[in-house]
């Protein structure tokens, strides 16, 4: 594809020295792909970058639900900015597309509306004596995994190419709507043809796969899965862009949003069940990975430690094609070797996960 | 002594001012274009609206009276900044008059700032600019060479448009993705044909009986509603979603060719010659005339006068009127009967 567009939409992204804002969600879905980051930036990049636990969820999911109002999640916001600065950082790099977005219309509310920042800083003041500076650079975390992609191309153990037969994986990206639909210039790329996963993709040895819904909802949309009616219409996207991407046979799906990855992923799950239909190889589904992992595999990370048990769609057919060696009845044994359960058989699932070490035990 | 009248812009606006001034006798016009060859904009249009009068007939003949007439052309030259007593080429060379006149028209709108409609990524997305000179080469296909079998009109892309800051109307797009409309069913009669309008907006003499004839003889279709956006399809066609505003619902089609109805913007040297002779724009971006009814092809600063879509989009044949306009205007300043 003709991404000849891309160039025009770039941003400054920090070298070194982040304060790092985890999701509340990510934590659940993927906990393993934000401890992949601070592995990466800190083992594999040798970068400075501080994971404060004294910072609190953005509140983004509550603005956007309409029960946090404005004030109270710039406050919160404020707070956050406040605690960088205590730990002596100017970069904030938030690992959730919906944080992104709020840091992003905040700080953009406050420059066109200065009296809106002298407010916030009132009530900050107020609510807990704090005061704060704003930061310096504020990046998504896979804004910042594409800062590094050369530098993680240059530390590649398994390239984006399948092992079988030399040819680059076909892998389709999907950027979440917080990322660059509300500020186009602040996402790499823009918003129509967003270049920061794509970057990845094809630096690390892959192909991006264009399809017609390219740019549609992931089927989270805080409104169509919040309300639990509404729930037909989030399924009834993931399902729309499934049956597009399908003709192209990817061989796995990234994306750099919380609610993208999860409902892509769980999705598939549910109209396996409900319909039969799968749109992966072999009658499996198509694997749905972050960034992180992403990287991870491509530096040679072992997929249980970047906690890839954790999907709904079995990444074995993945691993297999990238010719990553890994232990398969390692896979549901937790930290310290402790065994974390593992779901019931499905259709997106792999029928090789029968025959587990777990099923012998049981 | 003869009166010297500076022109800069040798489009038909220029030519049709220059030609006027000439005729009276005591003014010799001089032409700056900054192209290698006199025209403008209508060198690269294929046949004109409402007749598909080739545009060469017209060209041809403002060409041939230009030279009958011994008008002095400056091609290859740029102004760089002007007053009413002289011209400052970017060659450093410098144009001594008496007054000058603007035509320096428009710039066609950038169709890829429209980055829903992949423009210059997606092969089989063209603008209206490039499918006349597609009619020009005798030579209108897919990118693969093959016939189109669904064709897609988009109007007001790049003007009624506040997210690229041209709010203002075009004015021919219209008539123009009319005219792009039938000449796509002559050349591809089994074609479908589809045309996507906020406004169909027929102000000129024949252009609303045009817009009739396309539905009722050629069978083109007319829905009104905004393309969101345009997307690659496996065989290099084009999915376009839309809505049909008038029985209010969404549309997804799947067609050949999307063509895009490019708008008319304003100059961007609009904002330094108005800063350097002390002019001014209109909210548009165009020049803004001394007055829209008694002095509108005047500036507001005497000597200097404006003839064509240097001050709003224009037909060519309302550029051709004002050209005569601001040519009397012109002697009337400088007293030359």
């Amino acid at each position: 594809m003709k991404r000849a567009n891309w160039t025009e939409y770039q941003k400054a992204i920090a070298d070194d020295k982040y304060y790092y804002a985890r999701s509340c969600i990510r934590q659940n879905f993927y906990p393993g792909s934000e401890k992949a980051f601070l592995e990466i930036l800190h083992k594999d990049l040798g970068r400075d970058i501080f994971d404060d636990p004294l910072h609190t969820s953005c509140t983004g999911i509550g603005y956007h639900s309409d029960i946090v109002p404005l004030e109270t999640i710039m406050t919160v916001v404020a707070r956050q900015f406040s605690l960088m600065n205590d730990a002596g950082y100017e970069n904030f790099v938030t690992s959730c597309i919906t944080s992104f977005g709020i840091y992003t219309e905040i700080l953009s509310t406050w420059e066109e509306f200065p009296e809106t920042e002298e407010k916030t800083r009132e009530n900050l003041f107020k609510a807990t004596g704090r005061e704060f500076v704003k930061p310096k650079n504020l990046a998504h975390t896979s804004d910042v995994m594409f800062h590094f992609r050369n530098e993680i191309a240059g530390r590649m153990k398994r390239p984006l190419i399948n092992a079988r037969t030399g040819e680059p994986l076909r892998v389709v990206e999907h950027i979440g709507c917080h990322y660059a639909k509300i500020f186009p210039s602040k996402g790499i790329g823009g918003s129509e043809f967003p270049y920061v996963l794509a970057g990845m993709i094809e630096s690390w040895g892959g192909n991006v796969v264009d399809y017609p819904e390219r740019r549609h909802c992931c089927g989270f949309g805080f409104r169509n899965y919040l309300v639990q009616a509404n729930r037909g219409y989030s399924i009834a996207n993931s399902h729309k862009k499934l049956e597009s991407m399908a003709p192209y046979k990817p061989d796995f799906i990234v994306c750099n949003c919380p609610g993208c990855t999860m409902f892509l992923d769980r999705w598939q799950y549910t109209i396996a069940e409900m319909d039969g239909t799968t749109y992966g190889d072999d009658g499996h589904g198509i694997p749905v990975l972050t960034y992180e992992e992403m990287a991870g595999l491509v530096l040679g990370y072992d997929p249980w430690e970047l906690g890839m048990q954790m999907h709904q769609v079995d990444v074995e057919p993945l691993l297999d094609k990238m010719g990553i060696d890994y232990d398969p009845s390692a896979k549901y044994l937790g930290r310290n070797g402790k065994y974390i359960g593992k779901p019931e058989p499905a259709a997106v699932n792999c029928s090789s996960q029968n025959n587990t070490i777990y099923d012998i035990k049981m | 002594m003869k009166k010297r009248v500076a022109i800069i812009g040798g489009g038909v606006a220029g030519m049709q001012t220059a030609l006027r001034l000439k005729r009276t006798g005591g003014i010799e016009p001089v032409i700056i274009e900054r192209e290698e060859e006199l025209g403008g904009k209508v060198r690269n249009w294929h046949v004109l609206f409402p007749t598909f009068t080739p545009a060469g007939e017209v060209l041809g003949a403002l060409r041939s009276e230009v030279a009958a007439a011994g008008i002095e052309v400056l091609t290859g030259e740029e102004a760089e900044e002007f007053t009413d007593r002289s011209v400052k080429l970017r060659s450093e060379r410098t144009i001594e008059c008496d007054a000058v006149a603007l035509c320096s028209g428009f710039t066609l709108f950038d169709a890829t700032l429209k980055e829903e409609y992949g423009y210059g990524i997606y092969d089989n997305v063209y603008t209206s600019a490039d499918l006349e000179r597609m009619f020009s080469e005798g030579r209108v296909a897919m990118a693969d060479g093959s016939a189109p079998r669904r064709i897609a009109f988009l109007h007001c892309v790049g003007s009624r448009d506040e997210k690229v800051c041209q709010r203002h109307c075009s004015k021919v797009c219209c008539i123009t993705g009319v005219k792009q409309a039938i000449e796509m069913k002559r050349l591809f009669p089994t074609a479908d044909v589809f045309n996507f309008y906020m406004d169909i907006r027929m102000f000129g003499p024949g252009y609303e009986e045009l817009y009739r004839e396309a539905q009722q003889r050629y069978n083109i279709h007319f829905v009104r509603g905004r393309i969101s956006e345009a997307s690659p399809m496996m065989d290099g066609r084009v999915q376009i979603k839309s809505e049909d505003t008038l029985t209010g619902r969404p549309l997804r089609m799947s067609v050949d060719m999307l063509v895009l109805l490019i708008g008319m913007r304003a100059n961007d040297e609009n904002g330094r010659f108005a800063d350097k002779a002390g002019l001014t724009l209109a909210q548009s971006g165009f020049m803004q005339s001394r007055d829209l009814f008694l002095g509108n092809t005047e500036s507001p600063r005497p000597g200097i006068f404006y003839a064509g879509a240097v001050t709003a989009p224009k037909s060519i044949g309302e550029t051709l009127n004002e050209g005569f306009t601001a040519a009397d205007r012109i002697a009337e300043y400088l007293g030359v009967k």
